[in-house]
């Protein structure tokens, strides 16, 4: 489903990602692991297109075609979801208009029609029940107000609404409490099927307790270092990343 | 010489003051009116158009934008009526009684002038000056009237028609009076209407004022509004028109105690479009917020220019206003509070901010403050800046194409703002004004 190859990314004239090749089938939960700096989240933002990521060599194929040349609403069409480290808070714009103009700019986008309010209105009293999110929460500003776990929450409940294909979570452990782990953990495993992937990017392996990965693989200095099944988490865990950080200066 | 004096004329003056030589003996007034007229036309035979080196005009230098001033309008014929009969649709669907005038001309066929409740009176300005009328004698020209301010003098002069609203003692007016003003004329002209509000203590009215015109036309409006103590009363005025039209706009108000005024201007067309607001707090206990939005384009150039004294003390006044700039349009700004000495415990907030859609657009933001009590919690705050990339980023990687999240982050813009209408049907139909706005505008 998801083939990056060679992708080489810059920002603000630094390179951050050197040669990156990672391949996830549909079916499957992919880890990536890495310390700080090593080019995580710029491998998610480039994946969904934010602006002052520059992609200056390789390729991101989805199903074959390349999203690198499409904008981040054509991506996001495509099936393509970006869970935020940082959701943004957007001030005036409720909650509930934010997820209904989504929703249905994607199914405009794919030939579908939109929904009318009742079968939209049933579908976010399902989802948000599901999350344990209020209903009134969501009349809300996006995000204004809301917890560090509630944002988290919420970006999840967007990815259930939008039903995407292939799912990108970056960072969506930080910030959370055990309680809100589980919550958050629980939304993203009813939302693993056979036809969807999704690329877990993490620094540490406690939420790998909870979505349990298919591969994990080490990011390090912009390229993957290594590439092993859920028990490299562990080790990792015991041992830290100095070893590859050592690898990926000598390869470099 | 002195290099202040201004011996030399502009042609629109020279226009202007032959216009009123001309006039005089036509305009309607009885002699008191007469005299009052004289008055300000030799205070503005010595104040001439405002110009930038009048601090209060410094961005709107209305003596060079008024090339020449249009002949005054003469009356309304049945094409201008008919267009006029299609003015004021931006209020959306909302039950009011419409009160029209057409190139500044009372037009009762056009008006809603019946089953009035108890204590509200509606008459023509024009008729109102020549009858004599008491509550024009109390006054006219005596609201919150500024100093040495050319075109309040000029509009004083040559104010031809404009609504006289009177509103008794306590007494409630359930449905909101709309004042629609029409300036659609087949030539451009100078239209010079005058209106005076007097709610009394404890009545309730709501008020809206809108504006059209077709291309050229040349208006000074003033209205001066009279809150009495414990009275509540909201007064939109809603200006749109061609492009190339110069609108001056002067609205004065005095608000006694313990009352509520509930002010909102929204500009979403014209030319040059200049909003002046002169309010004083005469009693103690009142709160009034005085709130704003314009979307700009082209080459509009829209001033709000307020000043807010407060001289009683306990008031709260809150001033929000959002500007929205597009292509080479300017935006200006410019709010002074003043707070007498014994204002105490006044509460005065402002707020203005600048969102600019385009690299061309200018916006001018000049809040002040001016405070002679010791015992008030008083401050403003000014933003200018474009869409915040990162927010547009977010709703596009959900999906949302680009023209449509620019669309949410404007209309979350001047939310703010329009939420401040109490009236939802009115909120709703300014807030679908945005919509289309921005929908026009694509990108």
């Amino acid at each position: 489903m998801l083939e990056v190859k060679n992708l080489h990314v810059t920002v603000d004239g630094k390179q951050i990602l050197k040669g990156l090749d990672l391949t996830v089938n549909k079916g499957e939960v992919h880890a990536i692991m890495g310390p700080n700096g090593s080019g995580k989240s710029t491998l998610a933002y480039v994946m969904a297109g934010k602006p002052g990521y520059e992609a200056t060599e390789g390729q991101i194929l989805l199903d074959g075609e390349n999203i690198l040349p499409m904008q981040s609403d054509e991506r996001a069409a495509k099936g393509l979801f970006l869970a935020f480290q940082y959701p943004l808070e957007i001030p005036g714009v409720a909650t509930m208009t934010f997820l209904r103009t989504a929703v249905n700019a994607q199914r405009k986008k794919r030939g579908q029609a939109e929904l009318t309010t009742p079968e939209f209105l049933k579908l976010v009293r399902e989802a948000a029940g599901k999350l344990e999110i209020d209903m009134d929460m969501l009349r809300r500003g996006v995000n204004v107000g809301f917890s560090g776990g509630e944002k988290k929450r919420n970006e999840i409940l967007q990815m259930a609404l939008l039903q995407p294909r292939l799912c990108v979570l970056d960072e969506t452990d930080s910030g959370l409490d055990i309680d809100a782990l589980k919550i958050v953990s629980d939304g993203v495993n009813r939302l693993r099927s056979p036809d969807r992937a999704m690329v877990v990017i993490t620094h540490y392996q406690r939420l790998l307790d909870h979505i349990v990965p298919d591969v994990v693989h080490v990011l390090s200095a912009g390229r993957i270092v290594k590439t092993g099944g859920k028990e490299l988490a562990l080790e990792l865990e015991a041992s830290g990343y100095a070893q590859f950080q050592g690898e990926a200066a000598l390869a470099s | 010489m002195n290099a202040e004096l201004r011996s030399v004329k502009t042609s629109a003056e020279r226009a202007l003051a032959d216009a009123y030589m001309a006039a005089k003996g036509k305009l309607p007034g009885d002699r008191k009116v007469a005299a009052l007229r004289d008055a300000a036309a030799a205070r503005f035979d010595v104040l001439g158009l405002p110009h930038r080196r009048v601090e209060e005009w410094k961005y709107t230098d209305l003596r060079a934008l008024l090339g020449d001033a249009k002949p005054l309008a003469g009356a309304p014929d049945n094409a201008a009526k008919d267009r006029a009969r299609q003015a004021g649709k931006l209020i959306g669907d909302m039950d009011v009684r419409r009160v029209v005038f057409v190139n500044g001309v009372f037009a009762p066929d056009l008006s809603d002038l019946d089953n009035f409740s108890k204590g509200l009176t509606i008459r023509s300005m024009a008729e109102a000056l020549t009858a004599g009328d008491a509550v024009v004698a109390a006054h006219l020209g005596k609201v919150a009237t500024p100093d040495r301010e050319g075109v309040v003098e000029l509009n004083t002069a040559l104010m031809g028609d404009g609504a006289l609203i009177h509103v008794a003692r306590g007494a409630t007016v359930e449905r909101p009076i709309h004042l629609v003003f029409a300036a659609t004329g087949d030539k451009p002209a100078s239209i010079f209407t005058r209106s005076l509000v007097v709610i009394e203590q404890g009545a309730r009215a709501m008020l809206v004022e809108s504006h059209d015109a077709t291309a050229g036309q040349q208006v000074n409006t003033a209205l001066e509004l009279v809150v009495g103590d414990n009275a509540h009363v909201d007064h939109i005025k809603i200006t749109g028109g061609a492009d190339d039209l110069i609108h001056v706009s002067s609205l004065m108000v005095t608000v006694g105690a313990h009352a509520r005024f509930n002010d909102f201007a929204f500009n979403i067309g014209g030319g040059v479009v200049r909003n002046q607001t002169f309010i004083r707090f005469d009693g103690e206990g009142t709160l009034a917020s005085l709130r704003g939005t314009s979307l700009l384009k082209g080459k509009q150039h829209v001033d709000s220019t307020l000043l807010v004294d407060h001289k009683a003390s306990g008031c709260q006044s809150r001033e929000v206003f959002a500007t929205v700039l597009d292509d080479e349009s300017r935006g200006v700004f410019q709010g002074k509070i003043v707070v007498r000495q014994h204002a105490q415990q006044t509460d005065a907030r402002m707020m203005t901010r600048a969102l600019l859609l385009s690299d061309e657009a200018e916006a001018d933001s000049k809040p002040e403050l001016e405070i002679f009590a010791d015992d008030v919690p008083c401050g403003h705050g000014a933003t200018t800046g474009a869409l915040d990339e990162n927010l547009k980023f977010y709703l596009m990687a959900r999906g949302i194409p680009e023209v449509e999240a620019e669309s949410l982050l404007v209309q979350a813009f001047v939310g703010e703002a329009i939420e401040g209408i109490e009236h939802a049907g009115l909120r709703d139909a300014l807030m679908a004004q945005v919509v289309t706005w921005l929908e026009k505008r694509g990108i």
